[in-house]
């Protein structure tokens, strides 16, 4: 019993982990808390919706996944198109902002952006869920006490490509290299001859992205709705708190813990106060090590 | 003639509810740069605790005090005072930014247990027959609406009193020394923690009255009337207004709120009954563009004060490193 909670939790932990990767990135680089965020999540499943519709007369499916190739695509094109979103948002909100140095404002702004984008998804795209199939995915054991549906095995090991991708990129490229160094320090970073509005726009290209698959992801193995960003919004900033705001690592650890957490609250409470549960884990975190289990000093 | 008056007399009854918000916003943000992005969560238990105290008896959930008005809203205020301290105690010592991340949780988890605690919220059917004060006394509708919107207007100009006084006494001073140079501020032995959970504190209770309130009024509340749309448009009219300033709070209310009465019936009145549903987008929309350029062009608002909190943000950005 206690073992499927927890595959559930994984699978919902590997959405949150991504989402919560690109909020600590703009975090640290770009230096506010982006509401917009889980707008981000919820375009990037409505692009990948509108790409799956368009490939409509394709019914194939790849093996027992309840989706064809065309689906794979419209992953990639929802990382492209909502990385495209955010480069909007910020040349026209949060470029002018931070250009005129009244930095608190972008939170407030970001919020705003966050309302609005969710609004536009609701005239453009009415607010009834959506799927990405009318294929049923029955659950099969894949451990002793364990079901799990195909699509959910290919969401987690999707998440732990992406991850040990984004490890490598951080590591391994100059860009990657680029970035951590602005976020560790952005002017030091500028002295040494890093450009750094570059590295703001991979930022948002890298978060964006993320994003978007984590939406993906959550669509796929929930349902895709204007406010599934929105809502999840608590899952990631209590994942990248949790981890330590900033740190790349601790916002994937942080959401495996988040969605583990949550999943396994519902043995004792209703299901619908997982977001309760976050925040209360939020909360304990910010009382006892504000600086999360990664993260370096906030005071 | 009697439906214009009716109505304009219920929509300075709501101006003056959103009004004594984004007054309770503006001493957390505008004077002490406090980000909350919860106001509806604090609005939600200032209604919900009036509505099960003062409510006469209910199948379904909990309910029948019958307390009096006077002693029903002061405890709204203390409940809401209580969840204030919650939220501000794990949060004011850390950087601006989570507070923010905190009051959205809170508002959210507000939000959950008013719609699932069915004990104790009613749960999605909410809470009928919230009384209102003195109403035995009136025959019509309009007469005591009158009447609900002197009582209200007394009561807001009695917070505009309150707040004018204590933010230019030596207590609003310091709040605004801390907003501006917290080093400087605890180096003459003022602790910027405590003040700003002072400050967050009141302000919070203040937005607990308007939805006592707003429950008295209305009569009937259910999770539905406390979505993050309504914290968006108290920071709207705020920031239109202008921070930094009690009477811009005011004045921003009462526009925004026009603003959203007059989309809203321009959006039923263009808008084919098939895209009805989507009118309160439309409205949102039209709302977060106005926020959007007011920032762009004219961060202050309309009459912010000169040194209001946007400016004061460059300062202690850089305190996280």
């Amino acid at each position: 019993m206690i073992a499927q909670y927890l595959a559930n939790g994984i699978v919902l932990g590997s959405s949150i982990a991504l989402g919560a990767v690109g909020l600590t990135l703009t975090y640290n680089i770009l230096n506010f808390a982006n509401f917009a965020h889980g707008s981000l999540l919820s375009w990037g499943a409505y692009f990948a919706w509108l790409v799956v519709l368009v490939f409509g007369g394709v019914q194939s499916t790849i093996g027992p996944l309840s989706f064809g190739w065309p689906f794979i695509l419209a992953i990639v094109a929802a990382a492209l198109m909502a990385s495209v979103l955010a480069l909007v948002l910020d040349w026209l909100v949060f470029r002018v902002l931070r250009k005129s140095n009244i930095q608190v404002t972008l939170v407030i702004a970001s919020f705003g952006a966050s309302l609005l984008l969710r609004n536009l998804i609701v005239v453009v795209f009415g607010p009834e869920p959506q799927y990405y199939s009318d294929n049923i995915q029955i659950a099969q054991p894949i451990l002793p006490g364990v079901r799990t549906t195909p699509d959910e095995l290919f969401v987690v090991g999707l998440a732990v490509v992406l991850v040990i991708g984004l490890h490598l990129f951080l590591t391994r490229t100059r860009l990657g290299k680029a970035m951590r160094a602005v976020s560790d320090n952005a002017s030091l970073a500028q002295v040494s001859g890093i450009n750094v509005h570059n590295v703001v726009r991979w930022t948002w290209v890298v978060g964006g992205s993320l994003a978007a698959v984590a939406g993906v992801m959550f669509g796929l193995t929930v349902q895709i709705l204007p406010d599934m960003g929105f809502n999840l919004l608590l899952f990631l900033f209590s994942a990248a708190i949790l981890g330590g705001i900033g740190s790349i690592y601790g916002a994937i650890l942080g959401g495996l813990v988040i969605g583990i957490a949550a999943d396994l609250s519902v043995l004792f409470i209703s299901p619908a106060y997982k977001p309760a549960v976050a925040f209360i884990l939020m909360i304990v975190v910010l009382l006892i090590k504000p600086s999360g289990i990664l993260g370096e000093k906030v005071q | 003639m009697t439906g214009i008056v009716s109505y304009l007399v219920f929509f300075s009854i709501l101006a003056s509810i959103y009004s004594l918000m984004s007054l309770g916003l503006n001493l957390q943000w505008g004077y002490t740069g406090l980000f909350n992005i919860g106001v509806v969560g604090f609005f939600a238990v200032g209604a919900y605790t009036f509505a099960i105290l003062a409510s006469p008896p209910a199948a379904g959930h909990i309910g029948g005090f019958n307390w009096p008005f006077l002693a029903a809203l002061i405890a709204a205020m203390i409940a809401t005072g209580i969840v204030a301290l919650i939220v501000g105690i794990p949060t004011l010592r850390l950087r601006e930014d989570y507070l923010a991340i905190a009051t959205i949780g809170i508002g959210a988890t507000i939000q959950l247990i008013a719609n699932n605690m069915n004990w104790l919220t009613g749960g999605p059917n909410g809470i009928y027959n919230i009384p209102q004060p003195l109403s035995a006394y009136f025959s019509s509708n309009l007469g005591y609406n009158v009447f609900f919107l002197v009582m209200i207007v007394v009561i807001l100009l009695l917070a505009y009193w309150s707040l004018e006084r204590i933010v230019h006494s030596p207590w609003g001073r310091v709040l605004m020394a801390i907003r501006e140079d917290e080093t400087a501020a605890s180096s003459v032995g003022k602790s910027g923690f405590s003040y700003r959970l002072q400050s967050f504190v009141i302000g919070s209770i203040l937005m607990g009255l308007a939805g006592a309130l707003y429950a008295s009024f209305i009569k009937y509340i259910s999770p539905t009337l406390f979505m993050p749309v309504l914290t968006f448009q108290v920071w709207a009219m705020l920031i239109v207004g202008g921070s930094g300033n009690n009477r811009g709070a005011i004045l921003g209310s009462v526009l925004v709120w026009a603003l959203w009465t007059m989309s809203g019936s321009v959006v039923q009145a263009i808008l084919p009954s098939t895209l009805q549903v989507k009118g309160g987008a439309f409205q949102i929309i039209l709302i977060g563009l106005v926020l959007m350029l007011v920032l762009l062009f004219r961060p202050r608002g309309i009459m912010g004060s000169r040194k209001a909190v946007v400016f004061a943000g460059e300062s202690k950005t850089v305190s996280g490193e």
